[in-house]
């Protein structure tokens, strides 16, 4: 891992597998908190939105005050990595919401959710992923959102087969389709600790 | 995008793997899955913030006040809730009922529960879940029944409390069941862990698994009886990954705003100044009934083994 000091960095711990973030971040020697409060979005120096359900994270952020300070912080320049329901959370345009969800945006990407279909469609998967190199990244796509469109500020980092995009990357923010923190995979969380040690 | 490489790795790609179906699961920690009967109400519970819903023909209250034989939904009930809302949706089939269960993965649900809430079909055998590609929740009373259906291929197990009472007695009891077992086996040694198995009446290698990771292998729900904010917080501070509710929302005064002020106190399971503002001016609660009252064989807790 990148940089030897130990940078402190949020999962947001609405709702979702934000244990699971933690506790790869803090094998690779982070020091990862949960953030649900804006006092607690202050002290990190980078964020991870974890899979979950989107349509609650969206609720839960706008209801106590945290939607506002997550865009701010996005704004920024702070480094934010969001896996699933948090790439949905970080795109500019989402497709299939609900009636009145919102994003905070910034990626500047077109999401669209659960595209793949029911549970039934969930897969798990080889990626080549050239910028994590070789191996190939065992990806695991549970009701998964796609990448629609990239717009012109935002780079592709895998697609599947088909063509279909499910990894992004712009400046300091980070999406992936899948769920590196459910495999043992640690690259994508170490490329995301690279971008904290650098901001 | 090397798109030729991925080609390749397209290939190996697989559905219905026990990670993608514990996957789920996993997703919907720290969240609360609502039982509706009706398109109206998974909308309701969507726009509530709910995870997921379980899709069913009558609440457990009603089951109980209405008695006969309780069986899987209508397929036009569950076609309309699964067009109605873009949240997971789950649904009960009968224990041991396998054919229910196909028909469940036929009409695409994300999750079957086979559920002692539904009169049993087999008083024997459970499901034999791994061999669906859908995955299956079930309840459990203490640790061996959890690893029992674990072993059968459950990808989650909710603790199973006594439905349709609003008591959450019975939930308090098997979730403080389960965890205790569960630490009781960290202290123990390995040769101690081969009595422990043949106690718990589970697999060795699993009862191993558990021991070693101080953890079930699946996601922990709890349900039966949960019918207040604090009721779900007491849930989650016990240790729950999350919360089913039953009657409990429906079967209440304003079902919109108690549903999302359980979903408050989920997420805030630890702030007493929030499950307090969240619980006020809900309306009535259900009425409930208190699980000293229901005589021994007309609990639901008891079915499954």
């Amino acid at each position: 891992m990148a940089g030897s000091t130990h940078p402190t960095v949020g999962v947001l711990a609405l709702q979702g597998d934000f244990r699971e973030h933690i506790a790869v971040l803090g094998a690779l020697g982070a020091d990862a908190v949960p953030v649900k409060r804006p006092e607690e979005l202050e002290r990190v120096a980078g964020l991870v939105i974890p899979g979950g359900e989107s349509t609650v994270m969206d609720k839960l952020s706008r209801m106590f005050g945290m939607a506002e300070p997550l865009k701010a912080a996005v704004a920024s320049g702070m480094p934010v990595y969001g896996t699933c329901a948090g790439l949905i959370m970080l795109a500019d345009t989402l497709l299939d919401a609900i009636e009145g969800q919102q994003t905070l945006g910034g990626f500047d990407l077109v999401v669209r959710r659960n595209a793949f279909g029911s549970q039934l469609d969930s897969f798990e998967t080889d990626l080549d992923i050239p910028v994590l190199g070789d191996p190939a990244v065992h990806a695991v796509f549970i009701r998964a959102p796609v990448v629609e469109s990239v717009g012109a500020k935002a780079t592709t980092l895998a697609s599947l087969s088909d063509g279909r995009v499910v990894a992004v990357e712009q400046d300091n923010l980070l999406g992936t389709s899948f769920h590196p923190e459910m495999t043992g995979d640690t690259r994508f969380h170490e490329y995301f600790l690279r971008k904290v040690a650098a901001a | 995008m090397s798109t030729d490489k991925n080609e390749q790795l397209g290939q190996s790609s697989l559905n219905g793997t026990s990670r993608v179906k514990r996957g789920l699961a996993e997703m919907l920690k720290g969240g609360v899955i609502m039982d509706v009967v009706t398109a109206d109400q998974a909308k309701i519970a969507e726009d509530a913030g709910a995870v997921a819903v379980m899709a069913l023909e009558r609440v457990p209250a009603d089951i109980r006040s209405q008695g006969g034989v309780a069986r899987m939904s209508d397929p036009d009930l569950i076609d309309g809730i699964i067009a109605a809302v873009s949240i997971p949706v789950m649904a009960k089939a009968r224990i041991g009922h396998f054919v229910e269960a196909q028909v469940l993965e036929a009409l695409k649900v994300d999750y079957i529960d086979e559920s002692e809430v539904l009169s049993p079909a087999d008083y024997v055998n459970h499901i034999d879940k791994w061999n669906f590609s859908v995955p299956f929740v079930c309840g459990a009373t203490n640790l061996g029944e959890a690893l029992r259906r674990i072993t059968e291929g459950a990808a989650m197990i909710r603790s199973k409390g006594e439905a349709g009472t609003g008591d959450v007695s019975e939930a308090t009891k098997h979730i403080r069941t389960i965890l205790g077992e569960i630490s009781a086996l960290k202290g123990k040694s390995k040769d101690e862990l081969y009595v422990a198995a043949k106690e718990l009446q589970a697999p060795y290698d699993l009862v191993r698994e558990v021991a070693e990771a101080g953890k079930l292998p699946v996601v922990l729900f709890t349900a039966g009886g949960v019918a207040t904010p604090a009721d779900a917080a007491l849930m989650m501070q016990l240790g729950a990954d999350g919360v089913f509710v039953g009657s409990g929302i429906f079967k209440s005064g304003d079902p919109a705003k108690r549903a999302a002020a359980i979903v408050k106190a989920t997420t805030f399971y630890e702030d007493a100044a929030i499950i307090a503002e969240a619980s006020r001016g809900l309306g009535e609660a259900m009425v409930g009934i208190n699980v000293s009252d229901i005589a021994e064989p007309h609990r639901l807790a008891t079915r499954g083994w």
